[in-house]
């Protein structure tokens, strides 16, 4: 494509339309699913299906660690597998700025394709629109996924008095990468981006007996345990000293009053599972791609919907969910 | 420093007579309820939440100067917390909702690259705090003359410690010892506490913010209860006489004034204002000091002064709540009601 940027004739529906969606999305996202190039497209299936949609506001677009692509694809994947499902198909709507760089663009396209690969899933159907604004390029996929019928379905009411709380790795860093970005705070935290489909494939595959999941984004993993707990009517215990946090997340969230309980990530997960297969589900966390530093951080307790954390110097803490805004986007 | 598994067994099996402990920083209210410090504690030792979050303790008359200011075109600089909070019938938040200008920054600094960058718009930053952030904006005066910057005023609302704790003191609230700020006695010196604990017979125990600093602080004032001494638990970064130079930066822009605490009425000699010198960078700072609530059952004064808990506020997690807060107290992360909010 011989232009730099996008321009309102590029949402016109006509020729310019034409060759963005040829030139950038056709050309990453080809597949015998989307070369139907129809009104709609027509994918297999026969299952129980999971959907889910989201869309991608972050600014910056590209962050250390990855970019408005692959979160895009990360977010909406590990939506469905948090429900047990095996992610299929995703489509994607782009809303773009006039302006927007068609570098920027292209490499999205590539990281989303990329992306979509590793979580094993679909781009099957897009839209784009061109809209006035200064260059900033917004997307909403929705995801469906397959489940297995003779699988209980999951959810916070099945939690159960004994359960393990797992959580799959270092808590912060989507959400403490974006802010060093946004605030030209120098440091090596990157975003923890990533598709948990291998994880959680494999633990549905060794048949862990899992209670809940819940991915752990915005609002952080404070927040989802107190929504766990207020629904299950059952108090969430977690001690502060097992909690994963890296040094560098846990100095920045120090120098700016923040607290890595209420940040969010885009690549962990907190599952909730039986007592008796808590070893074996860390484990497999453990080997599986993102979860190295997954850990027990606690465990279910009869009660009514609490939430507390056992402090480093023996005190008890009760957590609410996070309040007021605060922060910027973060995804 | 002693075990402190000595000092938590002492703390968790204290039954002697009730003693109440007041601590006067934002911080430590918030670091008290993060670490859980309370359910470490005796059931006769309490802590209380005093006038220690700047935000609070801001009366109302100020906002409604700074949303004066915005509606007549100014751009106000805040720190975060300041524009949730409401004056006597709108809040920074809502105004900037209805189009006026209100930047957040992290230091007072990024404004100067504001005003340089847009020399016709005229700034103005909220400038509140106690002794820790006064030092700052003595700063931000310099640079603003070194550099000729002629776009920038502070609204000041700056307060001092001591004042409003003899204040606490003259009015009998039932307090037993101070757990002295630890950030205002990095600038202060911890001396300054020194008059106050003999005049009334009081331990001070200057305090870093960790869970063992803390609760090492704690004992040594339930230890020296009705001793009028200041014990400093914080010699990493507290001395005796304080960050001179920092005294000197704040003696050269500021004087002393009185002031109105949001419910505490106006203490004499409790602030600083700019000097008469440097009055071109003052946005009106004078006689803001009226303070009306914004709901009439709120009891944020009661809470400020330690006679209540927020818990026995009629509002407290009932209309009043962080994402719809009736007094300051429950805008900032700071505020007594926020952190017992947000903490339990």
């Amino acid at each position: 494509m011989s232009e730099n940027y996008v321009t309102m004739a590029h949402g016109s529906g006509g020729l310019e339309t034409q060759k963005l969606i040829d030139e950038i999305f056709a050309t990453a996202f080809g597949n015998k699913y989307l070369s139907q190039m129809e009104d709609s497209t027509i994918v297999d299936g026969s299952h129980k299906i999971a959907l889910t949609t989201d869309s991608f506001v972050v600014t910056p677009i590209e962050f250390l660690g990855g970019d408005i692509g692959r979160l895009c694809i990360c977010g909406t994947v590990n939506d469905l597998l948090m429900r047990g499902a095996t992610p299929k198909y995703l489509t994607c709507g782009f809303i773009i700025e006039e302006g927007a760089s068609i570098v920027s663009l292209k490499k999205i396209a590539q990281s989303m394709e990329a992306t979509a690969k590793e979580a094993n899933i679909f781009i099957v159907a897009g839209d784009t629109k061109v809209v006035n604004g200064k260059g900033d390029i917004y997307i909403n996929t929705t995801g469906v996924g397959f489940i297995d019928e003779k699988q209980e379905e999951l959810g916070a009411k099945r939690c159960e008095q004994g359960d393990s709380i797992i959580v799959s790795g270092k808590l912060g860093e989507h959400h403490a990468a974006i802010l060093s970005s946004r605030m030209n705070i120098e440091n090596q935290i990157q975003s923890d981006c990533a598709p948990l489909n291998h994880m959680v494939m494999a633990l549905l595959r060794e048949k862990i007996q899992i209670h809940a999941m819940r991915d752990v984004t915005r609002g952080g993993l404070a927040t989802i345990l107190k929504e766990l707990a207020v629904v299950s009517q059952k108090d969430f215990i977690i001690g502060e000293d097992s909690l994963p946090v890296s040094s560098t997340v846990k100095d920045f969230c120090g120098l700016l009053g923040l607290d890595p309980l209420y940040m969010g990530n885009e690549g962990k997960m907190v599952a909730v599972v039986s007592k008796n297969h808590a070893q074996k589900a860390l484990e497999i966390i453990q080997n599986s791609p993102y979860g190295h530093d997954a850990a027990i951080i606690g465990q279910v307790e009869d009660g009514n919907g609490k939430l507390l954390m056992k402090t480093s110097i023996g005190g008890l803490r009760n957590l609410e969910v996070l309040t007021g805004e605060g922060l910027p986007r973060i995804c | 420093m002693m075990d402190l598994s000595v000092i938590k067994k002492y703390l968790r099996e204290y039954d002697a007579s009730d003693i109440h402990i007041m601590e006067v920083c934002g911080s430590h209210t918030a670091a008290i309820r993060k670490l859980g410090i309370p359910s470490l504690l005796s059931e006769h030792i309490h802590l209380i939440s005093g006038p220690g979050c700047p935000v609070c303790v801001t009366a109302s008359s100020y906002i409604d100067k700074l949303l004066q200011l915005a509606r007549a075109g100014k751009c106000i600089v805040t720190f975060g917390d300041l524009i949730r909070v409401m004056g006597s019938t709108s809040s920074l938040s809502i105004e900037k909702g209805r189009g006026a200008r209100v930047e957040v920054v992290y230091s007072p600094f990024d404004l100067v690259k504001m005003a340089k960058s847009e020399p016709e718009t005229t700034f103005i930053f909220a400038a509140i705090g106690f002794e820790t952030t006064t030092p700052i904006y003595a700063l931000l005066l310099e640079q603003l003359l070194a550099e000729n910057i002629n776009n920038v005023q502070l609204l000041t609302a700056l307060k001092t410690m001591p004042p409003v704790i003899e204040h606490l003191c003259v009015l009998g609230a039932p307090i037993n010892g101070f757990l002295a700020p630890g950030h205002v006695s990095v600038v202060t010196g911890s001396d300054i506490f020194l008059p106050i604990a003999k005049k009334y017979h009081l331990p001070f125990g200057v305090s870093g913010f960790l869970g063992d600093e803390l609760l090492t602080a704690i004992y040594g004032i339930v230890k020296a209860k009705d001793k009028g001494c200041v014990m400093n638990f914080y010699p990493s970064v507290v001395c005796a006489k304080g960050n001179q130079k920092a005294q000197e930066c704040v003696q050269k822009y500021f004087v002393k004034t009185d002031a109105a605490w949001r419910g505490m009425g106006i203490i004499s000699d409790s602030g600083l204002k700019i000097r008469e010198a440097y009055s071109m960078y003052d946005a009106g700072s004078a006689d803001l000091m009226e303070d009306k609530k914004s709901n009439q059952a709120c009891r944020c004064d009661e809470v400020l002064m330690g006679t209540i808990a927020p818990t026995q506020c009629p509002l407290y997690k009932k209309v009043c709540n962080p994402l719809n807060p009736q007094g300051a107290c429950m805008v900032s992360s700071e505020g007594s009601c926020h952190a017992y909010y947000t903490n339990g």
